[in-house]
């Protein structure tokens, strides 16, 4: 059995190239808009899919994906709405694969084994939560491997090879390794690091390794594609998005163009790295 | 051997840090080799008798330790009922209970040869501990307080400034207590190598809530003794208020496994526990998981943190230390509440009756007691924890009491 991100990661190696994975909140700034926003991604270039979960209190985040979430929330956006959104998403969209990202106490209150039913119906391949480091495996991780959803886990700079192995245990799908120790949103990583850094993740596991934090535009994203299995980019799509906010918080007419715009311009950066 | 059941409420947590299901450590990657070379570096500690000793001697030369037991004669008389006692945390230096703690974080960092130390605080009293004893010991120190909370106790902020800390106002969230303690956990994700992250409660990730529970179990044990001093005898009921629960652990831990003596937590009651504005997470929350650890919070049907109200910025969180959370589960410990009301009203009491302005944040304690005591025989004593002086409060009272005769 394999799922939509082994499958898509395959054919992307197939091909010679890095994915571009985009984050986009849910329900930001409203359901319609990100639906309408997370449906053009793939045309524009996203190869895998990050929806956002909303929560209160997003501790690893920097202020554009903390105001992202509190749109949301604010817009009515909730667990039950993500689940909706892609199940909506699913109609016309049968293989980019969707992963979830957020934080365990909104998982944590639907009820696991719900969520993870009704999660996997509704078209999800994976999940990334933040606050459930392996220490705590067994809240989710292990539910979710079971379930037959991707767990897929961070690794970051702190992240040392004596703890590497502990990270990847149980972590399926990918790597998302955080280039930087920081928040979201923070400053670019060197990218000569980052590839180092990609490389010796890889000498602990086979599963393919997505770089985040720091990827702002194609130029930086094609650096990092050059040494990496995946390239994320989030703050820089949702800083787009909000200068498309008009005063009272409403999606301007051209939201939706200007973000895929970026992520068209970023694709093409990702997909000229190994050309180079 | 047999195994017994539950033969002691003092063991825990377990190596996973948890306390039957609360606690535990729900933290981001970035911050676990952190957590886990703090956990290595308290263990040690902890056994190095040098690092006992170096506390002992601060404590006592520089936050003027022990606390006296104090017998509240007055309020004893009014009410007709329990002997009532005080412990005197706020005769501590900073004023309250806050500095047992971080002396002993502090000396912890220095140990691990940390540069920088960073803090959350809610009324302000945790941030000028942490600022002091930085002071001190000549290290950079950075607070983040919610903008709310900057407003509502300048004195403290002026204090904090005072000593050299840099106040960081935060305007995330709701700008309180929840919304610092974010804001710190993003900076010691963004500065994990030389960040010491001072937390001033029994709560986040383990193991700080049974490591700031040891520091503060010194309130507890000076009990024991100055009680066996006055009365001959272990106290029968001991009572203090809860936001995270730090002072209120200190007083409890010590006599957990003494099954005759009664223990009360008092939670903020805010405009009342059936308003929905309240602090109250035992009362009025249910086990979710934030800031580290599982346990009681506030929150809606999807999960989501709501708003914690309090007069009292101390108490104005919507969590609870995960012990705690325990010992409520257990029924070791019993939670009351008090709104802000009865705080105002305890807190003008104790100040006109026993000369002790107490921080608002014990006054929800008082209130409480001003209802258990009558009730009690007279030969009951009964220690309530005095967490705090009152003086950062007096402008909030002032205020409080304004609106309230407009109304």
């Amino acid at each position: 059995m394999t799922t939509r991100i082994e499958r898509r990661f395959a054919a992307l190696k197939a091909e010679g190239r890095a994915a571009l994975v985009t984050f986009t909140m849910s329900g930001d700034p409203d359901y319609a808009t990100s639906l309408a926003l997370a449906k053009a991604l793939p045309k524009a270039g996203a190869d895998l899919i990050e929806l956002g979960m909303p929560f209160t209190d997003p501790m690893a985040d920097g202020v554009a994906i903390q105001a992202a979430g509190l749109r949301a929330l604010k817009g009515g956006q909730t667990l039950i709405k993500t689940l909706a959104m892609v199940r909506e998403f699913r109609q016309d969209n049968d293989d980019t694969p969707i992963v979830l990202m957020g934080y365990y106490n909104p998982i944590y209150i639907y009820g696991v084994d719900k969520f993870l039913v009704d999660a996997k119906a509704a078209g999800v391949d994976g999940l990334i939560v933040v606050d459930l480091p392996p220490e705590e495996d067994v809240e989710l991780c292990l539910p979710a491997l079971k379930a037959g959803l991707n767990f897929i886990r961070l690794a970051t700079p702190t992240t040392d090879d004596r703890r590497l192995p502990a990270v990847l245990n149980n972590t399926s799908g990918f790597v998302y390794y955080v280039s930087i120790a920081g928040i979201t949103g923070s400053a670019a990583p060197d990218a000569g690091k980052v590839s180092a850094a990609v490389e010796r993740i890889k000498r602990h596991t086979e599963l393919p390794v997505a770089v985040g934090f720091g990827v702002r535009n194609a130029e930086s994203a094609r650096a990092i594609a050059a040494g990496a299995d995946g390239v994320v980019v989030g703050s820089a799509l949702i800083d787009v998005l909000r200068a498309n906010l008009d005063a009272e918080g409403r999606p301007g007419p051209n939201m939706v163009k200007a973000v895929t715009a970026l992520v068209a311009d970023i694709a093409e950066g990702v997909r000229s790295a190994r050309a180079l | 051997m047999t195994v017994q059941p539950l033969n002691s409420f003092r063991t825990g947590p377990d190596e996973r840090g948890h306390f039957g299901i609360y606690g535990g450590r729900f933290v981001a990657e970035t911050l676990m080799p952190n957590i886990l070379e703090l956990e290595r570096a308290y263990t040690a500690a902890k056994a190095d008798p040098a690092y006992q000793k170096e506390m002992d001697y601060h404590l006592k030369h520089f936050v003027g330790r022990p606390s006296p037991l104090y017998f509240a004669e007055r309020l004893t008389q009014k009410f007709g009922g329990a002997k009532i006692y005080f412990k005197r945390e706020d005769l501590n230096h900073t004023g309250a209970h806050k500095v047992n703690n971080v002396t002993g974080q502090i000396m912890l960092a220095l140990r691990m040869g940390k540069k920088r130390i960073i803090a959350e605080t809610g009324a302000g009293m945790h941030g000028v501990a942490t600022a002091t004893l930085c002071a001190k010991f000549g290290l950079p120190c950075v607070v983040y307080m919610g903008a709310v909370d900057v407003e509502r106790q300048q004195p403290n902020v002026l204090r904090m400034k005072m000593l050299g800390a840099e106040v960081r106002p935060v305007t995330s969230g709701s700008h309180t207590l929840k919304d610092a303690m974010n804001e710190a956990l993003r900076d010691w994700v963004t500065n994990v190598s030389d960040t010491f992250y001072c937390i001033g409660t029994v709560a986040g990730p383990h193991p700080y809530p049974a490591m700031v529970r040891d520091f503060q179990c010194v309130i507890g044990n000076e009990t024991r003794e100055q009680m066996q001093e006055a009365e001959g005898r272990l106290p029968d009921s001991l009572i203090a208020c809860i936001g995270g629960g730090s002072n209120a652990m200190g007083l409890f831990h010590p006599f957990l496994d003494d099954r005759s003596v009664e223990i009360y937590g008092v939670e903020a009651a805010g405009h009342g526990v059936t308003t929905g504005l309240h602090a109250a997470s035992i009362a009025g929350g249910r086990p979710g998981v934030l800031h580290g650890n599982r346990t009681y919070l506030l929150m809606d049907a999807d999960g989501q943190i709501t708003e914690a109200h309090s007069i009292s910025a101390g108490l104005d969180y919507p969590g609870i230390g995960p012990e705690h959370a325990w010992l409520n589960d257990m029924g070791r410990v019993k939670f009351l509440s008090a709104t802000d009301d009865e705080a105002v009203a305890a807190f003008q009491l104790c100040s006109q009756l026993e000369g002790i302005i107490p921080a608002l944040e014990p006054a929800h304690a008082l209130a409480r007691v001003f209802d258990l005591a009558p009730k009690l025989p007279k030969d009951h004593l009964m220690v309530v924890n005095l967490s705090g002086r009152g003086d950062k409060d007096l402008d909030s009272v002032a205020q409080f009491l304004e609106s309230k005769k407009k109304k």
